[in-house]
């Protein structure tokens, strides 16, 4: 039994962020995670139960943390040492330590949680996403499990959770296809503020396919005009084609498409009308910029993918009256929705690549490089070991 | 005196046939025993003196009045003149254009006409840029009318400054550019380099309007145009635009057709060798050849574009004839098949072409995949008069890079008709039905070609549709030496080599089948019986 921590190690932290920017995934070996014997973290309170992991996937916001990308806003909201993994599916133990219930695991630390009492505005009306006490409570600071010292994370054998973080994992579901709720319960989130009218989905990674898959499996009596998805490599515009993109294309070629469908002129690299709705599944300067440059006057740019320190050209978002506007994490409803998506596009598959923890080097630079080596979703196999 | 045209049966002493490959060459060993090779006629002998024809063609027109007695002074005179799409290769300096205008021009201000306005017909076709118009015209012409406003290009989206002049009995609507429309006398002034060209034609796309054009420029007539180089009674859409002429002989202004042929002597050394047929190749020619190919293929392919491009042709003027469009056309086609006319027997299972860096559609640009077809099935299947040189359900196997390149200035509506209406179909029909509509009247392409250098939105639809009766006609299209991918979009199918391309075609046409090639440069227009 074993576990993955994530220390605060200043020198490795440094150390990762130079070898990360040589090669993606490379701050793994370098940097602060290290594996370690696993041991039993005390509940936080009577009412926690023990998890026993079963598969945790490696999302984009871990892989910065590990090349040392991460932006400093998140400093606070972190509590060291912790281990790693958000996106999980697991065994609740039985007081005798056998295995119970197949569970989905929610991982925002909200009010509830973190026993506030009164709840915040935002816990208050089921928006846990944007609870104001994510650094408070009776937890160590953690914007979620997986980044605080109290909770542990999926890239371990076994974790505690709150009762309210669990959701059921229907019994027809494999674990391949339960460890994707979580991030398609993003992707849910994203998907709610769809218009049906032109939409750019910008980036065809995991988050990017997933908001694809949650449009087209939730919203598409309202689609009235063409989903133009950007992709770079040839397996991601594959699977774009098979969840319902009407066009897909690579990023270069993309305001092309978008003039076209909307009967655009261009002034300089600026589109005249555009896009209503882009969704930015990578976060970069140079995707936000874009994302700017094809959206429709008064149009919104919904950014999904984390974004870090960028540098943007605002003199559009001013002269259009355009909007950039966060969207991070969801809601527990998002999770329900986000399990009929998964069972509607049979998305379980889109789990390419799973490891053992011992192998979590090899695991992290697959999933740096998933896009390149035709995979989507690289995952920690912990079943039967 | 030039020879003609011939066939040539290859046999095992046929040394290998060139082969356009877009900016390069290739030779390629026909088999012996099934392939033949046409030839075209050499150059024919120049006018010796080019001024003195135009000017004796301009006193002595056919069945019309001598051009002096036809100008006078308060008159409104438009001269329209053929495009950049013509000839090919550009000229050297002084351009037919050049020497025709100034003739007139010189006649006009002899009569006192000082409303004198100078178009360029270019139809859909892009907008000259100013080099490429001094060279048509010269610098005398140039700086003489364009500062003022007198020498401009039609702009077939100026709804503004189109006039319609009529509708023929099968409901074709004419409509053409207002000055020309309501002038005393239009001059067109033609450059005649295929039998294509000329005739009513001239002023009918030239100088006409998106609606105008569409009444031929669609699949169905091009389908049954048969062919574009041939008999007219055989083109459907040579019979909608001479049924245009007659409303504009019957309805519209006064015009005074100049149409003038050139001679195919159209490249300069050390390209001459080109024009040259295999066998008498001389060791210089051989190692020109070689160190050629060789250079090209270490040089940049956009360095390779401006040496082609900036290459100007030799080709001289054959004769020049004014007056009645219907008596001076007459003569012209007789001239144009003087030059390029070759009696060739019996069709073919096999016809082969190589594929040049040019065609009408990108002089000084990128020859895109879609010019490819257009040029492979539109242009060079096309040159023959009876019968296609390939049987029905033959091959054509082209030579060309096909290299997913397009100029963005000159080819905006190309990029896209790649992207999205061959990613959909490569029927004519159907992209006419469900595509033609949205480019046509694509608000950027129209700001593109009225404000820019580009094409009209429309225009990748008729570069695809001049193919469209050689798409009918073939069973198989291969293009050798293409890049796949873009070969397979264009709906055609690559080969490495001439050789992988006969062992494809032999699933169609079986091992035997007989092969022709039509060598090129220079122009031809096979006669086959």
């Amino acid at each position: 039994m074993s576990r993955l921590v994530f220390s605060r190690k200043p020198a490795r932290f440094a150390m990762a962020r130079i070898a990360g920017a040589i090669m993606p995934g490379a701050g793994a070996s370098v940097g602060p995670l290290a594996l370690e014997p696993d041991e039993q973290l005390p509940l936080p309170t009577s009412e926690w139960v023990r998890l026993h992991t079963r598969m945790a996937g490696i999302c984009g916001s871990d892989l910065s943390l590990i090349d040392g990308t991460a932006s400093a806003y998140f400093d606070p909201l972190v509590s060291y040492p912790f281990t790693p993994g958000h996106e999980i599916v697991a065994d609740v133990a039985n007081p005798d330590g056998t295995p119970g219930r197949r569970v989905a695991v929610v991982p925002v630390l909200s009010c509830v949680t973190r026993g506030i009492t009164p709840l915040c505005p935002a816990c208050t009306v089921g928006r846990i996403n944007l609870c104001e006490r994510a650094a408070f409570g009776h937890l160590s600071p953690g914007l979620q499990t997986g980044f605080c010292a109290d909770t542990g994370g999926g890239w371990a054998h076994q974790m505690v959770a709150h009762p309210s973080q669990l959701i059921d994992v229907p019994a027809d579901f494999t674990d391949e296809a339960a460890v994707l709720i979580e991030p398609t319960a993003c992707a849910a989130h994203a998907a709610a503020r769809y218009t049906g009218k032109e939409t750019v989905i910008i980036g065809a990674g995991t988050l990017g396919l997933l908001t694809l898959a949650a449009i087209t499996a939730t919203r598409d009596k309202v689609r009235h005009a063409p989903i133009v998805v950007t992709a770079r490599y040839a397996e991601q515009k594959r699977l774009a084609k098979k969840l319902g993109a009407d066009v897909v294309c690579a990023s270069d070629e993309m305001p092309r498409y978008v003039r076209s469908a909307t009967n655009s002129l261009v002034f300089g690299d600026q589109l005249t009308c555009g896009a209503a709705h882009v969704i930015d599944c990578v976060g970069s300067s140079d995707s936000l910029q874009q994302a700017l440059r094809v959206v429709a006057p008064g149009g919104e740019v919904q950014v999904v993918g984390m974004p870090s320190n960028v540098s943007l050209e605002l003199t559009s978002l001013w002269h259009r009256e355009t909007a950039i506007r966060g969207c991070y994490a969801y809601t527990h409803a998002d999770f329900h929705t986000a399990i009929d998506v998964i069972r509607q596009h049979d998305l379980g598959h889109l789990v390419s690549a799973t490891y053992a923890l011992k192998d979590y080097t090899d695991a992290i630079a697959h999933a740096a490089a998933a896009g390149r080596r035709g995979a989507v979703k690289v995952a920690f196999d912990l079943r039967g070991s | 005196m030039p020879r003609p045209g011939f066939v040539l049966e290859v046999d095992r002493s046929t040394p290998s046939i060139m082969f356009w490959r877009g900016e390069n060459f290739s030779l390629e060993k026909l088999p012996a025993g099934r392939s033949r090779v046409i030839y075209p006629p050499e150059p024919l002998e120049a006018i010796k003196d080019i001024d003195g024809a135009i000017r004796h063609a301009l006193l002595n027109p056919h069945d019309q009045d001598p051009l002096p007695t036809q100008l006078f002074p308060g008159m409104k005179l438009t001269i329209a003149f053929d495009d950049v799409s013509l000839p090919l290769p550009k000229m050297r300096r002084p351009d037919t254009r050049q020497r025709v205008i100034e003739a007139v021009l010189d006649l006009a201000a002899a009569a006192g006409v000082d409303d004198v306005h100078l178009i360029a017909a270019l139809g859909l076709h892009r907008r000259m840029h100013e080099y490429e118009l001094r060279h048509a015209l010269g610098d005398r012409v140039y700086d003489s009318f364009h500062p003022r406003g007198m020498l401009y290009q039609h702009d077939a989206e100026d709804h503004d400054n189109l006039a319609i002049i009529g509708t023929t009995d099968h409901g074709e609507v004419l409509e053409i550019n207002k000055r020309a429309a309501e002038s005393d006398l239009i001059i067109y002034v033609n450059i005649n380099s295929v039998s294509m060209d000329g005739g009513w034609k001239s002023i009918t796309t030239g100088l006409a309007s998106y609606r105008c054009l569409s009444h031929h420029h669609n699949p169905e007539t091009l389908e049954n145009t048969r062919s574009l180089m041939g008999h007219r009674h055989q083109s459907a859409l040579h019979t909608s635009v001479w049924r245009m002429g007659k409303v504009l002989k019957d309805h519209g202004p006064k015009i005074f057709q100049i149409e003038t042929t050139l001679n195919t002597d159209m490249f300069p050394a050390p390209f001459d060798f080109l024009s040259k047929r295999e066998w008498e190749w001389t060791a210089r020619d051989r190692a020109t050849f070689l160190a050629t190919t060789k250079s090209l293929n270490r040089t940049p392919i956009k360095l390779a574009r401006k040496i082609f491009h900036n290459m100007e042709g030799p080709h001289q003027m054959t004769s020049v004839q004014a007056g009645d469009t219907d008596a001076v056309h007459k003569i012209t086609l007789e001239k144009v098949y003087e030059q390029q006319l070759v009696d060739v027997v019996g069709q073919t299972d096999i016809l082969t072409m190589g594929i040049p860096y040019v065609c009408p559609y990108n002089p000084d640009g990128v020859m895109n995949p879609i010019l490819v077809m257009c040029m492979g099935l539109g242009y060079l299947f096309n040159m023959y008069r009876n019968k296609p040189l390939v049987r029905e359900g033959g091959v054509i196997i082209m030579t060309h890079p096909c290299y997913r390149d397009f100029n963005p200035v000159h080819h905006p509506s190309y990029i896209d008709f790649f992207e999205q209406v061959l990613a959909d179909t490569t029927s004519p029909a159907e992209m006419s039905r469900k595509w033609e509509k949205q480019y046509a009247e694509d608000e950027w392409y129209k700001h593109l070609y009225r404000t820019g250098n580009a094409y009209h939105g429309v225009h990748p639809f008729y570069a695809w549709y001049w193919g469209a009766h050689g798409l009918q006609h073939a069973g198989k299209v291969i293009i050798v030496g293409g890049d796949p991918a873009t070969v397979r979009r264009l709906g055609f199918t690559p080969a490495s080599t001439m050789d992988d391309a006969f062992e494809i075609a032999s699933d169609v046409v079986g091992r035997d089948a007989t092969i022709t090639h039509l060598h090129a440069p220079a122009l031809l227009v096979a006669d086959v019986q």
